[in-house]
């Protein structure tokens, strides 16, 4: 019998034995929420920034331009929702799969959860007031990039040492990738944001790296936010929760192995393939882009093995929305993986960069792939958190097709501004004169850009449905237990 | 090997991940540090006047960025709708780069001189009034907000803390300057003479202050116009002397 079978089976009898083994699963609750709110919140501001877009008549003031809030929006979803639902799920698959409680106890536990969320409290109000680093997905200042040092290296500490006093002899996959997601973060952040403070009293400061460097140094950052956070992590997430919704044991350990080491060692050389044909230096870019086309397979490894978990329960999937929800992601994955290297082939990127393209490609990963997972996770987590069934199965069929048109619309919008945008750029009249100007590939953009926001809304009010699902179960979940009288708690998807 | 080594340690998994996750990193960002022609120095090539600094500050704080590349790629197209393609040194003493990565409005690597400071003032305050099918929002509070000058030494000594060369003298006169730059007033001499080419005088229609509106324009009139691309072997980068 595999490893990664016997991990699992252990993690089953695991679920028994929380009691005794003194989980701490009020860290886990608290992340959980938090993930929750985050998510309303970072979806409604990405809803408002893609209508400041559609209609530049709604920018108002000094505080509320899109180019204030556009890091609100992004950080409230990558590091607001991403973020407290990689908290969530990983505190709980390690102490679950470990069989053991959180190493460093409750006290470091709290710091965790209310060290992490001040940060992001700050860095939405430090946004709209100016207090940017002005690079993408490390926008805060350097004084909230410290506390999220201190913040970060505790995750870590407790994580490693949790894994460290583990009762199981196998640290199990999923595991694994959190590991590598939070470790390639801690250094990411360090290096990526070396700045130097024009005092100690003042918010603003100045990165360490400019031009050439400064740039590199953004994108390999950059991309392993993608590559680590929302890849990594989110595999973490889809190791534990798909077997354990489905029933299944992983398809196939030696396949997790390969695609694990595969996925870190390729995922840290894309970086340069968002710079390509710029004024970094050629080999930086070759390198980048062979790297990219790489991953092609770790990315589909891992993409199968998670849906072929699925083997001999696929009938599931009728009846269970929740396996929908991550099942759909991880097709959602496959096809953002398949999408991203042929972007990061250079005569494919001198068209699709600069363009909504790129914006697309994001989020058929953001929506389809990362927010799918964590919706689906959460469905299956918070009703075993506390020890009651979901409230409405019915409302997570509704949310998971209110998601699936937002992201359709989303994504095809974009695809649709950003191609014609590169080919109105690029096109020449029958003179040899460039045919349009630039305001032309503007003017085109509006109905592209209403539709790109009334997707984010079908997808915002599936969220809002998945909120009041989430709240519903917790506040039933009492009179739920009442009701169930003696019978253990256990989610059974409506069938 | 046997790979349920690995999975029975934590130390081991912890230490290969971080093996594995640096080498990429490693070769790809430390040689930009040591090869020399990753960045040649060019003829022209700056650091910025305490003003366009400023304006530069305003340009990252409202999120230009987001919308506005400066970073010109050498095609056909976009050599001719933005000039010449952009070179390793024009972003030299840019801490951190502002290359973007969108462009929902034009580039503006080489905005600089390309519209006079009436129409920058014009469009910065009501973009549809000038370009209608913009979708620019409006920055007009730029002119109502003066300034910001008693940390500017504290600008430049970070700055050049990070590499940027100020001498004492530049950050001695930093203050004085800026005023030159922004009113046309005062020992301009002095300041064309560190900093060759500024663009002098009142930028935003108001001649009794300097508002944050004068700063940005500055930066704008300045972008992409240090290095001399008409003469005949620019594009190769023409060492300094």
């Amino acid at each position: 019998m595999s490893a990664a079978a016997t991990s699992l089976a252990s993690a089953h009898a695991a679920d028994d034995r929380q009691m005794i083994v003194g989980y701490n699963e009020d860290i886990v609750r608290a992340f959980s929420i938090a993930t929750v709110l985050w998510a309303l919140f970072g979806l409604a501001v990405g809803v408002w920034v893609a209508l400041l877009l559609a209609f530049p008549g709604l920018n108002t003031g000094e505080f509320l331009t899109f180019g204030r809030l556009r890091p609100v929006h992004t950080s409230g979803v990558i590091l607001g929702f991403g973020g407290n639902a990689l908290l969530a799920t990983s505190l709980y698959v390690v102490q679950r799969t470990c069989r053991t409680g959180l190493w460093g106890g409750p006290k470091l536990a709290s710091f965790l959860f209310w060290g992490y969320n001040a940060f992001l409290v700050a860095a939405m109000i430090s946004y709209p007031l100016g207090m940017t680093q002005s690079q993408e997905y490390a926008e805060p200042e350097w004084f909230l990039d410290i506390w999220l040092t201190v913040v970060w290296l505790t995750y870590l500490a407790i994580f490693v040492g949790t894994l460290a006093i583990r009762r199981e002899p196998h640290i199990y996959v999923a595991n694994w990738f959190f590991l590598a997601f939070i470790l390639t973060v801690s250094v990411l952040h360090v290096v990526n944001n070396a700045a130097v403070p024009i005092s100690w009293t003042s918010t603003k400061s100045y990165s360490a790296y400019s031009g050439v460097q400064s740039a590199m140094i953004q994108w390999w950052y950059g991309h392993n936010m993608v590559g680590f956070w929302l890849t990594a992590g989110f595999i973490g997430m889809m190791y534990y929760f798909v077997p354990k919704q489905a029933d299944r044991p992983i398809y196939s350990y030696r396949l997790s192995i390969v695609h694990f080491w595969a996925l870190v060692f390729l995922y840290i050389w894309a970086g340069p393939h968002h710079l390509h044909y710029t004024a970094l230096p050629d080999w930086t870019q070759t390198l980048g882009a062979a790297f990219s086309i790489m991953l092609w397979m770790p990315s589909w490894g891992g993409m199968i093995n998670g849906i072929m978990t699925l083997s001999g329960a696929w009938s599931k999937l009728r009846t269970d929305p929740i396996l929908r929800f991550l099942v759909v992601a991880v097709a959602f994955y496959g096809m953002s993986t398949f999408e991203g290297p042929l972007m990061a082939l250079k005569p494919v990127n001198a068209l699709s960069h600069y363009t909504d393209w790129t914006v697309g490609h994001v989020h058929s990963g953001a929506l389809g792939w990362v927010a799918l997972m964590a919706f689906g996770s959460l469905y299956h987590m918070v009703p075993k958190l506390w020890s009651t069934r979901l409230w409405s199965i019915k409302l997570v069929e509704v949310h998971f097709w209110l998601a699936s048109i937002g992201i359709v619309l989303y994504i095809t919008s974009m695809w649709v501004s950003g191609i014609t945008q590169g080919l109105m750029w690029k096109a020449y009249d029958e003179f040899g004169f460039l045919q349009y100007s630039f305001t032309d590939s503007v003017a085109m953009l509006h109905p592209y850009y209403v539709v790109r926001a009334l997707g984010g809304m079908f997808f915002l009010a599936g969220g809002i449905l998945f909120a009041i699902n989430i709240f519903m179960t917790i506040f039933d979940a009492p009179a739920r237990r009442r009701s169930d009288a003696g019978l253990h708690a256990q989610l059974t998807p409506a069938e | 090997m046997n790979h349920s080594l690995i999975e029975k340690s934590a130390a081991l998994l912890f230490m290969l991940t971080f093996i594995v996750i640096s080498i990429g990193g490693l070769v790809q960002i430390v040689p930009l540090f040591k090869i020399d022609s990753t960045v040649t120095k060019v003829e022209g090539m700056r650091p910025y006047t305490p003003l366009e600094q400023l304006g530069r500050n305003i340009y990252t704080r409202e999120g230009c960025y987001t919308c506005h590349s400066q970073m010109i790629r050498p095609f056909r197209d976009e050599v001719e709708r933005y000039g010449h393609y952009s070179i390793p040194s024009e972003s030299m003493y840019d801490h951190p780069f502002l290359w973007g990565s969108k462009r929902t409005g034009p580039d503006l690597a080489r905005v600089g001189g390309k519209y006079s400071n009436a129409w920058q003032l014009a469009h910065l305050i009501h973009p549809q009034g000038v370009v209608p099918v913009s979708i620019m929002p409006s920055y007009a509070f730029l002119r109502d907000k003066p300034l910001y000058l008693d940390d500017l030494n504290l600008h430049m000594t970070a700055l050049k803390t990070v590499g940027v060369p100020y001498d004492d003298e530049m950050i001695a006169k930093g203050r004085a300057d800026l005023e030159a730059q922004a009113t046309g007033q005062g020992d301009t001499e002095a300041l064309l003479k560190r900093y060759p080419k500024a663009k002098l005088g009142d930028f935003d229609g108001d001649p009794s202050r300097i508002t944050e509106m004068d700063a940005l324009i500055a930066y704008l009139q300045i972008l992409g116009t240090l290095v001399d691309f008409s003469e005949p072997d620019a594009s190769s980068a023409k060492p300094s002397k």
